[in-house]
């Protein structure tokens, strides 16, 4: 070996050495709890990620007022991480969050396809998973860690063809599906099943992929079809578009959404199209639940603004996790500090993931801003959904459906 | 039959505004035999550009044709000036390198812009203000056409023309033509063959930025990838056309969005970005000259 060699080698070892004790000494100094979120901060989704991240802000803000931000004497701190609207990001993001960021819990995503490509990750690293607002049922089929607050698409899609049917008195409508999106191609099904049950019928079907912008060509194929509504069960920004386009070329009939309709986006881009328009979502804010209203007066203060449905329930699921992680530091405090940062990677971690696991699966009754939420066996809550219409470019409550 | 005639009305606006990039690609060709892959950059440029004027003007709560104009104008002086930075900054240094050198050169170029654009607008989409309310014209059986539509094509259609005039009855136009033919004679005629290159770089950018705006007038949703897609369709059209050749481009740009749109109508939403390649390799195959093209024998 020349000594050229030597120097270089050396010089490596020594920089892998400071990398490691910097690695160590950032987390032996401060122990604390590090919850993982990840969503589409940026993107074609982009106000999915962003409602969620401000609903976790007001869970963390009100522990840091009442707790002083601390689960049995360790600081809470959330890692946000952005997966840019895209389902590979996704699951580079969630392995960051548990692999680097050493995560005890991750919160998210909003996008079915994005939970589905972090749900796994999550699974086998043995780290619950709470997504606050995916509706497909494939979520939380991928594991046992794997939950969410809110209703599935089975549900979602009787809801709308129970409207559609029973409210709106109509039989004959037009699908124009994202093809390319788990949540949009389960619910058109959903729909489909519970529409053709109740003696509708599909006139045709048609698709669309995200990030389209032209939807005229399927659009003058549902015209010449001459259906009584149009379902579209994607995301706001395609719904939006479609609106327009379906008025330019002269299609009247009213569009029917999901809650990817969501958004405060939506009646921007799609404006005066989106009037008569109605889509079933978590909760109406002009409903009187006192719980919703005082959510409703802490995030106004904060943001200057009106949260959506997707920002409630990513409050909601902040504060089930905070609840679990209290539960746990009170029932089995040697167990809870398996959790702290410094633990990563240890056996005591996993042990204590696995009681965190237990607990979330328990809640019951648990009284949220979108509902009460009672997890079952399969780790899902069930849930009212609402109808909103979207009247004079303000979207408005219109009726409750039970499960 | 009524359906049949709406998509092909649709189709044709799309296709026009192929037409007006691939106009671009084919006249950056025909002069330099470049492929500019940073062309339909320049026409998410054109969009972004029109987006600041419009909320500049305030276009979005008091429309006005004059203001729809003027943002319409705007976007393309100001992607006149990229055009002609983009050529003397990054094209004319590798303009005596070989062939393969301007073309990395170009698709270099093109990612500058595109995570330029990432950096300076954010990745998230914006949404074009409606600075010309949209109406409806029914055409009779069934048919319905909107003003914007109707303004994409008549604004094509313009621009199409004044290009046609410049390039056969201006001096500038000859010139072109010149340095097309032979750079080397045309240099020797007195011709500044610098000037008249930056200039075709100046007229295509302009045409990509008209296509920017009008697009965003009917699909408003914009963001700094927008022009990937568009780009090599329209480089697409230009080589179904005939490279090179003017009306080419026009017909090749034509052809493409109707294909594209009777695709999604009939066919598949799918196979939407598939036909245009599959028409590329078609045209391969079977005239690769292009439709208007013609064979040039290559002198050995």
């Amino acid at each position: 070996m020349t000594s050229r060699t030597l120097l270089r080698l050396s010089v490596v070892a020594v920089l892998a050495s400071g990398l490691i004790s910097a690695g160590c000494g950032g987390s032996a100094s401060k122990d604390e709890l590090v919850i993982g979120e990840y969503g589409s901060l940026t993107g074609n989704d982009a106000t999915f990620g962003q409602s969620t991240k401000n609903g976790v802000e007001v869970a963390l803000e009100e522990l840091t007022a009442q707790k002083q931000g601390k689960i049995g004497g360790l600081p809470v701190r959330v890692q946000v991480e952005d997966d840019q609207s895209k389902a590979e990001e996704a699951a580079t993001v969630v392995q960051k969050l548990i692999n680097q960021d050493r995560a005890i819990a991750v919160l998210g995503e909003v996008a079915s396809s994005r939970s589905l490509a972090g749900g796994p990750i999550c699974q086998n690293a043995g780290v619950p998973m709470i997504s606050p607002s995916s509706t497909n049922p494939r979520v939380t089929q991928v594991g046992d860690y794997i939950f969410r607050m809110c209703f599935l698409d089975q549900f979602q899609g009787t809801v709308m063809a129970r409207f559609t049917a029973q409210n709106l008195k109509l039989r004959k409508v037009a699908i124009l599906k994202d093809s390319k999106n788990d949540y949009s191609v389960g619910l058109a099904r959903f729909f489909t099943e519970a529409f053709t049950g109740l003696g509708g019928s599909i006139v045709t079907e048609q698709a669309y992929q995200s990030g389209d912008n032209d939807f005229r060509a399927q659009l003058t194929a549902i015209k010449a079809k001459n259906p009584e509504a149009i379902v579209v069960p994607g995301y706001y920004t395609e719904a939006g578009l479609i609106a327009r386009q379906a008025r330019e070329l002269g299609l009247k009939q009213p569009l029917i959404g999901g809650d990817g309709w969501e958004s405060e986006k939506l009646i921007e881009i799609g404006g005066d199209a989106l009037n008569g328009c109605v889509y079933t979502n978590h909760w109406a804010l002009d409903l009187q639940e006192p719980r919703l209203q005082a959510f409703l007066k802490t995030y106004r203060d904060k943001y200057q603004g009106d949260p959506d449905a997707i920002g409630g329930l990513a409050y909601d699921a902040a504060n089930v996790l905070f609840g679990a992680l209290e539960k746990l530091a009170e029932q089995d405090p040697q167990t809870f500090k398996g959790l702290a940062s410094s633990k990563a990677g240890s056996d005591a971690r996993k042990a204590a993931e696995k009681r965190l696991r237990d607990l979330i699966a328990t809640t019951t009754s648990y009284p949220g801003v979108t509902g009460t939420i009672t997890l079952d066996e399969n780790r899902n809550a069930s849930k009212p959904a609402v109808v909103i219409e979207i009247k004079g470019g303000k979207k408005t409550y219109n009726s409750s459906f039970n499960p | 039959m009524s359906e049949f005639l709406q998509q092909l009305v649709n189709g044709v606006t799309w296709g026009s505004v192929y037409a007006l990039i691939a106009l671009g690609y084919t006249m950056v060709y025909g002069i330099l035999r470049l492929i500019n892959f940073a062309h339909g950059d320049v026409y998410m440029l054109g969009a972004f550009f029109g987006f600041f004027a419009a909320r500049f003007l305030n276009a979005a709560r008091d429309p006005s044709p004059f203001k729809a104009l003027l943002v319409l104008l705007s976007a393309m002086v100001a992607c006149g000036i990229i055009g002609i930075v983009m050529e003397r900054a990054a094209y004319k240094p590798v303009r005596r390198s070989s062939r393969l050198a301007a073309l990395i050169t170009a698709i270099g170029v093109s990612l500058l812009l595109e995570n330029g654009g990432i950096l300076l607008f954010g990745p998230d989409p914006k949404f074009f203000p409606q600075i010309i309310p949209a109406r409806n014209i029914a055409l009779g059986m069934g048919v319905t056409i909107s003003n914007q539509q109707i303004l994409i094509l008549s604004v094509s259609l313009v621009l199409m023309f004044a290009l046609r005039f410049i390039v056969l009855h201006t001096r500038t136009g000859k010139a072109m033509q010149a340095v097309s033919y032979n750079p080397m004679a045309a240099a020797l005629m007195g011709i500044s063959v610098d000037r008249i290159v930056t200039f075709t770089f100046m007229l295509g950018s302009m045409l990509a930025a008209a296509a920017g705006v009008l697009v965003a007038l009917q699909n408003p949703k914009i963001e700094p990838l927008m022009g990937i897609m568009p780009g090599l369709k329209a480089f697409v059209a230009a080589v179904l056309g005939g490279i090179g050749n003017i009306p080419g481009a026009v017909l090749g740009g034509l052809v493409m969005g109707i294909a594209e749109v009777l695709v999604v109508g009939y066919v598949s939403p799918t196979y939407r970005d598939a036909i245009a390649f599959v028409l590329l390799i078609v045209i391969l195959l079977v005239r690769p000259a292009g439709i208007l093209g013609r064979n040039v024998a290559e002198k050995v």
